[in-house]
């Protein structure tokens, strides 16, 4: 059965790890539908958070497959149930709508939050998951939004602390 | 092209080449660094990017034997059975642009085969990157799917540590093959040149911990088992395990059954090998796969041509899976018991928690498998007394005359598939064949770099009209660097395995399968190597001694029935139990 899932990569700091990684599901035809990566905690560690729709069986073999690569640590499939997660999206509104309808009401009750105004536009930051942040686009547009954008998924594993044990053993390590 | 400097050497610069951590140029440290991990025979083809590495090479000659092939894939060839004879690390230089996307074939292939292979490829400055500069190709883009580690060197003082790195990989774990490609830039600049070769990659972990617990689980299934079954795969070759297996096989009595590139880890007379798996395999190994209760695969990864219809295959058995590469385990068939580990290591402690045991019923159901197709199949293929010739009986006299101690090197097709079948294996890393990928042309420059990987060694090609034709230019390598190597063409006028796929697929639809062969007696006479073409029954035999009596090159053309099907046949996607011996 095809569901979302999250992947998670721990790599190297690498040229071209992005593209290792992608390839395989490329192989499989699998989409990626959001693709968040940063450095760890630990220097020089860097953690890809991947969202796919397919099945687990597939991605399975796909994290397997991941986890050969040379400068892959591990790689995980989570099931919604097993990340905490959140996505970012701003939205740029003409500061003119500012005059028009109870903008304030609508950021206060999506606990959203102004980040800058200009004298043209001003700009609303909104965290929470996918749906939310959509369904703010349609509450905001009476105010003419101007732009959207959306940040791919930043996934904590509620069960993952054994694995930064790891991450931390391996700084250690590097720096003995 | 930049003019090299002749002018002879200032006293300070040799100095400076003979201290501690000498200063040498990018391309030095190339040499420097390959002749550090052992490097002796490096197959190449130089071009505009990685000219200064050839420039370089040219001053350890006494230490490096280059062998200057006639394309750039016959060098991964090449390097491939190089490294599958000897057991060492294949090298191959080319240069950019077309010298890089010429290696494509055979990285895919090395890759597919886990051969441990570095090839090494110049590349355009680095300045110059990313600008469709003249031969430039993204040959790291390229080779990102078929290699098993590849990197773009840009400054000269990381060459050393890339290729420490490059043969580290290549040769650890599952082996497979790296790609260094290097700008023109850190090819002529200089650096301090110190070579540590490469012990430990924290992100890579090559040889995983045996589970004991594993092994006991797996020891209690086969000594649990009325009917275990050895598949024998590529593995046990690539760790040396063959002692192991062989008693682990006498211990409890286990029939051993080969995959195609697992053929020769175990000698083809040993009471216990029951033949060869797959699609052309033998009949009695494939018809009681559906009969076993305990399987062991040791190194091998349930290829679609072994397993025919997953879902049937080995329904009856629990699966105990040794494997070094966990991507492997689980990816086509589900292990009941996975020991994920270096075949060797596995295969030791197994040994001892196995418990010795008599299997006779379960080894007479093969002996009588086995009858069934020498009668139906076998001795007709071997011993035709009327007809034209057939590829098996020449095969036959090949292993007879070379006391099965040749190394065999194939093709693809209706040849590497009766070869394989015939050819009686001695010892091991004597079969050499293009496996996953089946690459046509695969053979030639294959057996050329196991001539050189083991010089001692008689290696014998054999292979089809089609494919001699796809890497013919290599005889030109073969006159030139003196290769003793015999090659055997079975020329049946066809491209003769898809030919039989249209014959039992097709309607015999013979679309663009038929061949208009020329005289390839007189292209080896082209290239200055003696050969003989054979049309009759009572030629063959002495044909063949007088190619193994020849002192170098030899080629043998030796033409067969045309329209020759190769049985028995598991039809593609088939359970391997639907085996057809006719």
């Amino acid at each position: 059965m095809q569901k979302e899932y999250t992947v998670t990569v721990y790599t190297e700091d690498r040229i071209g790890i992005t593209n290792r990684i992608t390839i395989i599901f490329t192989r499989r035809g699998i989409n990626i539908t959001s693709l968040t990566t940063a450095e760890t905690e630990i220097p020089g560690v860097f953690k890809f958070i991947i969202t796919v729709m397919s099945t687990r069986e597939k991605l399975d073999k796909v994290v397997g497959q991941i986890e050969r690569l040379i400068e892959i640590h591990r790689a995980f499939v989570h099931e919604e149930e097993e990340v905490v997660y959140q996505e970012l999206a701003l939205y740029k509104i003409s500061t003119k709508s500012l005059e028009s309808g109870d903008i304030e009401r609508l950021i206060r009750d999506h606990q959203a939050r102004i980040l800058t105004i200009t004298a043209d536009y001003f700009v609303i930051e909104k965290t929470g998951h996918q749906q939310e942040l959509t369904a703010f686009i349609k509450k905001l547009e009476p105010y003419g939004l101007i732009e959207y954008s959306k940040s791919g998924r930043v996934a904590i594993v509620k069960w993952s602390r054994r694995f930064h044990d790891h991450l931390k053993e391996l700084q250690a390590s590097s720096e003995a | 092209m930049q003019q090299k400097d002749v002018l002879p050497m200032k006293a300070e610069k040799a100095d400076k080449r003979l201290s501690a951590k000498p200063v040498i140029s990018g391309s030095e440290a190339v040499i420097r660094s390959l002749i550090a991990e052992g490097v002796d025979t490096i197959f190449g083809y130089p071009g505009g990017a990685i000219m200064p590495i050839y420039d370089a090479l040219y001053d350890f000659q006494d230490k490096v034997h280059h062998i200057l092939v006639r394309h750039e894939q016959g060098a991964t060839h090449a390097a491939q059975g190089y490294a599958r004879s000897s057991g060492k690390v294949g090298v191959a230089f080319a240069t950019s642009g077309p010298g890089a996307t010429n290696l494509v074939t055979g990285l895919a292939d090395a890759y597919m085969d886990s051969t441990p292979m570095v090839c090494i490829t110049g590349q355009v400055a680095a300045s110059l990157l990313g600008t469709d500069a003249f031969q430039e190709t993204d040959v790291i883009g390229i080779t990102m799917p078929i290699t098993k580690w590849n990197i773009q060197v840009t400054r000269q003082e990381d060459i050393p540590g890339a290729i420490a790195k490059a043969f580290y990989i290549a040769r650890s774990g599952r082996p497979g093959p790296v790609l260094v490609d290097i700008t023109k830039n850190a090819q002529v600049g200089e650096c301090e040149y110190e070579y540590v070769p490469c012990k430990h990659i924290r992100s890579y972990q090559p040889v995983p911990e045996l589970r004991l617990d594993a092994v006991k689980e797996a020891a209690a299934l086969i000594n649990a088992a009325k009917k275990p079954y050895l598949l024998v795969g590529h593995g046990v070759l690539l760790s040396g395990a063959e002692k192991e297996l062989i008693a682990l096989a006498e211990k409890a009595q286990i029939p051993m059954a080969s995959t195609l590139l697992g053929l020769s880890a175990v000698p083809v007379d040993h009471p216990l090998y029951v033949g060869l798996l797959g699609m052309h395999g033998n009949y009695a190994p494939n018809i009681l796969t559906g009969e076993c209760d305990t399987v062991i695969a040791v190194g091998m990864r349930f290829d679609d041509r072994v397993t025919g219809d997953v879902s049937t295959y080995v329904a009856n058995a629990k699966v105990i899976h040794i494997e070094i590469d966990a991507a492997e385990i689980n990816k086509i068939i589900k292990a009941d018991v996975a020991l994920h580990a270096d075949a060797k290591t596995a295969l030791q402690a197994l040994l001892k928690e196995v418990q010795p045991a008599r299997h006779e019923e379960w080894l007479a159901e093969f002996r009588a498998a086995d009858k069934k197709e020498y009668d139906k199949v076998q001795h007709g293929e071997l011993y035709p007394e009327t007809g034209e010739l057939k590829m098996a009986e020449v095969v036959r006299l090949i292993s007879e005359k070379t006391k099965g101690e040749a190394v065999l090197v194939t093709d693809v097709g209706q040849h590497q598939m009766i070869a394989s079948r015939y050819y009686r294996f001695k010892n091991p890393n004597t079969n050499i064949t293009s496996g996953g990928m089946g690459t046509m042309g695969f053979s030639l420059p294959a057996a050329m770099g196991a001539k050189m990987g083991t010089p001692e060694k008689e290696v014998v090609a054999v292979i089809g009209d089609g494919c001699f034709q796809m890497t013919l230019q290599e005889l030109g390598t073969i006159y030139q660097s003196k290769i003793g190597v015999k090659i055997v063409i079975l020329n049946n006028n066809f491209l003769g395995m898809v030919r039989q796929w249209q014959q039992l697929f097709f309607d015999k639809r013979y679309s663009s399968t038929e061949m208009v062969n020329p005289d390839f007696v007189q292209i080896a006479k082209g290239f200055f190597i003696p050969g003989k073409k054979v049309t009759a029954r009572e030629d063959i035999s002495a044909a063949i001694d007088e190619m193994l009596a020849t002192d170098g090159a030899y080629l043998l053309e030796v033409v067969v029935e045309k329209e020759d099907n190769v049985f028995p046949m598991i039809p593609a996607g088939t359970p391997v139990t639907t085996i057809r011996l006719e």
